[in-house]
């Protein structure tokens, strides 16, 4: 566990990439293969289960440290992490640990098995084996919730480093719904062929926003479909099952169930990228239709009537079994264009179409019409360009519409956790009503650190009441906050929530009087909802 | 009885001696507990505290009226005896105790009980009423023990001019940079300092306390000119043009709040030395239990939690309301 403690302090305290992946190479080449194995799982979340319930940790804890509860959860609210929190208040261990990362998951797993009894004392007897930064980590496996802040393709340039293999195959490897358990590290990383498991997938191929028209050069070396407000997905059918994974590699097969369609009219050997939609009547549905699918498990008839899915077709990365992400974008895209041809237009299957254009300025009126179509922007892509993995610049781009914006007060604050703790960085906005103020939609991100330095300066001497861990602030400043979408919610005071609400920008020109009010939001609920 | 001390506006005022304790407002007579700024604030009619904090605030504020006192011996003032006794902040810190009529009122100024090795070390004074900062007053700050700490830096160092790096260290001019000055290893390499920090060093040891040999750093020095450097700066100097003149660097802050990963990543150091001139929660617990004082007063810090806490002890606490800062965490220039 050391060895491992000391790569998470490195990772999580350096803000240089080149020192994060330096730090991991060096741990790829010197562990042993379990941990790095569990290592690569824990950095692509795929985390043990919970053994113990946060509730019985702390309680346990503040009796270790012994502490009347209370102070523990005001030393929990100034540090912003339970296990965090743990790790500080515990006296120090009394005795040392040689055991490995893999040997303490194997020793949590088993705690999890026992009764609660055992699991305290278990646990307890750990806490007493481990200093702060070993005993923080092993708490963290325990509540299921570490998470390590560098990206998976850090991680995965660090193992190209490590191991001397392609980045892009590393990646590919990786994908999947492989567990510590199920695969070892020869067979992961070292076997050669990434293809072995049918459920597989390809890593997906990621755009950045457009930045300068410009720089593209001729519009006739480009396509451009519309970039659809659902869920990307990939769909695998190879051996005659098929798999649906989401972006963020969760396997989405069961509650897509009208997907199961198109085992009988594809063929095996195929993988598709592309867009769930809610779609009836050859229109997609609002974001908020599809919303109600996510994260359901099994759909209950009527949802399936009320909010059928299908898939929008983008592209196509393999063909007869064939791996075909080298070709250029146009063959895959025609290859794509004729398999769905076949398909019967009453199956959950459509080609995204494409937006004709001869100049950038038809584009740009094109993308002006994004909302009506029920689209967030345009996807331009190079006819020539290959299917790569993961986020690249050049051959791909997204030109998402501008966001909807409205001028908010801010009206409570709350101080946000990890890197944040200790700062107010977590607002409540409202809108004018009369007198009152409405409360409508919280935001915690796109302000500076420093805008957030100030901010929380003045929550600090400002605060009207204080609510548990939320400070209740005089409606003095206004901010622009910036949403990609609207949509009535009966469940909310104001009547209606909004999609990816921040901030755009801290507006202390303004005074709250010119903030906009409730009437406004309704009428942008009339217009975009 | 009467109360010996009170809390007013100004500041923590005595009325059988008709003066005031590090004031924040401009008064006839204050006691300094210690030369940091919140404590020692310019603009008062005349000053007493011990020769090392009016040597300090002399350089500070310039040309102020300031009477001296040595450690542990008493001064009558009106109806009170005054005395003052180390509180192990920074060097010539104090604790004030004041007798009127046989109760005996102590306050602690800023304060920590380890020796740190430069300070005169703290020494507890009983007393009836005990008025104690708490600025890490929670159970999460317990600090990283000197020794290890000397270690500690010292590898960091030996690591960064190894790989070619010179190495900053934040940390707060008067008290914490003079410490961890006499905690660094020469033989590394050489030790340079920011002109805030070379200033303070002046001042001590023109009054007699030896410090290590330092380089103030000027226009000229650069990672070349002296390779495997420590630089010593003030914590608010830490990425700025001045410090990048260094070249690839490594970058650390010495301070109590770098025990709290979040406060660690926001300040973006490659690594965040645990160390404070304030009492962690072990140490505060100690002192006031030490003291033997019914009446606790908290001043700055964790004030709610903590005066529950020592009420649930048995003791009777009250917060009072100061302009004292404590060791700054966000703000540029760290107050301590």
């Amino acid at each position: 566990m050391k060895a491992f403690a000391t790569l998470f302090s490195a990772l999580d305290e350096s803000t240089k990439t080149s020192a994060k992946v330096a730090a991991l190479a060096d741990y790829f080449r010197t562990a042993p293969d379990s941990d790095k194995l569990w290592t690569i799982a824990l950095f692509t979340g795929r985390r043990p289960k919970r053994v113990i319930t946060a509730s019985k940790l702390r309680l346990w804890a503040a009796e270790v440290a012994g502490l009347p509860d209370w102070l523990f959860e005001e030393s929990y609210s100034i540090v912003g992490d339970l296990a965090e929190t743990i790790a500080l208040v515990l006296p120090a261990p009394r005795a040392t640990s040689d055991a490995s990362l893999t040997d303490w998951i194997m020793h949590l797993r088993a705690l999890g098995m026992q009764d609660d009894d055992a699991r305290k004392a278990g646990i307890i007897a750990a806490w007493d084996r481990l200093p702060p930064a070993e005993r923080f980590l092993f708490t963290k496996l325990l509540t299921g919730g570490l998470r390590i802040g560098v990206s998976a393709k850090l991680m995965t340039r660090a193992l190209a480093q490590a191991t001397g293999q392609p980045e892009p195959e590393l990646t590919h490897k990786l994908m999947g719904n492989w567990t510590p358990d199920s695969v070892t590290w020869a067979s992961l990383i070292e076997a050669d062929d990434p293809g072995t498991d049918a459920s597989r997938p390809y890593p997906f191929y990621l755009a950045y926003g457009l930045e300068d028209l410009a720089t593209l050069g001729p519009p006739a070396d480009w396509s451009a479909e519309r970039k659809w407000d659902g869920i990307r997905g990939q769909f695998i059918l190879r051996g005659g099952t098929h798999y649906l994974w989401s972006r963020g590699e969760d396997l989405m097969t069961d509650r897509f169930p009208e997907l199961a369609q198109l085992c009988d009219a594809l063929p095996d050997g195929t993988v598709i990228d592309g867009e769930v939609l809610a779609f009836a009547d050859d229109a997609p549905l609002p974001f908020a239709a599809l919303q109600k699918r996510i994260g359901r498990k099994t759909v209950p008839r009527k949802l399936l009537t009320e909010a059928p899915v299908i898939l929008m077709a983008y592209d196509l990365l393999e063909h007869d079994g064939r791996d075909i992400r080298a070709l250029p974008f146009a063959d895959r895209r025609a290859a794509l264009a004729r398999l769905v041809a076949r398909v019967s237009t009453n199956a959950p299957l459509r080609l995204s179409p494409q937006v004709t254009f001869g100049t950038w300025d038809d584009l740009a009126a094109a993308r002006s019409q994004s909302r009506d179509v029920g689209a967030e922007g345009l996807m331009l892509k190079r006819h020539d360009s290959p299917y790569l993995a993961g986020r690249k610049k050049g051959d791909w781009w997204k030109w998402k519409v501008d966001p909807l914006t409205i001028d908010a007060v801010m009206i409570y604050a709350q101080s946000g956790s990890g890197r944040r703790a200790n700062l107010f960085t977590d607002y409540t906005f409202a809108v004018r009503d009369g007198d009152a103020m409405v409360p409508f939609t919280k935001a915690y991100s796109g302000l500076t650190d420093a805008e957030f330095r100030q901010i929380t300066a003045w929550v600090r001497k400002n605060t009207l009441q204080k609510f548990g861990p939320v400070r209740q602030v005089p409606a003095v400043h206004v901010f622009e906050i910036a949403f990609e979408g609207i949509n009535a919610s009966p469940r909310h005071k104001s009547g209606v929530a909004l999609r990816f609400p921040r901030m755009l920008r801290w507006r202390q020109d303004k005074p709250v009087a010119e903030a906009n009010t409730l009437d406004d939001l309704r009428e942008m609920l009339r217009l975009y909802g | 009885m009467a109360d010996v001390l009170t809390f007013t506006e100004s500041g923590i005022y005595c009325p059988a001696g008709d003066f005031y304790i590090d004031p924040w407002r401009r008064v006839p007579r204050a006691l300094i507990t210690h030369a940091h700024s919140d404590h020692a604030r310019w603009g008062m009619d005349s000053y007493l505290a011990t020769p090392t904090t009016a040597a300090v605030m002399r350089h500070r504020l310039g040309d102020i009226a300031v009477q001296t006192i040595a450690y542990d011996s008493a001064l009558r003032i009106g109806d009170a005896v005054v005395s003052l006794h180390p509180a192990g902040h920074v060097p010539g810190s104090a604790q004030i105790r004041v007798a009127v009529k046989g109760q005996v009122w102590v306050v602690s100024g800023d304060y920590k009980i380890v020796d740190d090795g430069l300070s005169e070390p703290f020494a507890p004074v009983p007393c009836h009423a005990f008025i104690t900062e708490c600025t890490f007053g929670l159970p999460i700050f317990n600090w990283t023990p000197q020794d290890v700490l000397r270690d500690q830096i010292n590898r960091w160092w030996a690591e960064s001019a190894a790989a070619g790096k010179t190495a900053i260290l934040g940390a707060y001019a008067l008290g914490k940079a003079q410490r961890l000055l006499r905690l660094l290893d020469p033989a590394i390499g050489p030790i340079l300092t920011h002109g805030a920090v070379e200033n303070t060093n002046d001042v001590l040891r023109g009054i007699a306390i030896p410090l290590p040999a330092t380089t103030r750093v000027d226009t000229t020095m650069t990672a070349k000119s002296h390779p495997g450097a420590l630089v010593l700066a003030t914590p608010a100097a830490l990425g700025t043009p001045w410090a990048r003149r260094f070249g690839p660097s490594s970058t650390a802050f010495a301070s109590g709040w770098m025990a709290l990963r979040g406060v660690r990543r926001r300040r973006a150091a490659d690594r965040g030395f645990i160390v404070s001139d304030h009492a962690d929660w072990a140490g505060l617990n100690t002192a006031i239990t030490a003291t033997g004082a019914e009446k606790i007063f908290v001043t700055h810090g964790y004030t709610t939690a903590f005066q529950q806490w020592l009420r649930e002890q048995g003791h009777d606490a009250h917060t009072v309301s100061t302009d004292y800062q404590g060791e700054g965490f966000d703000s540029g220039e760290d107050a301590a």
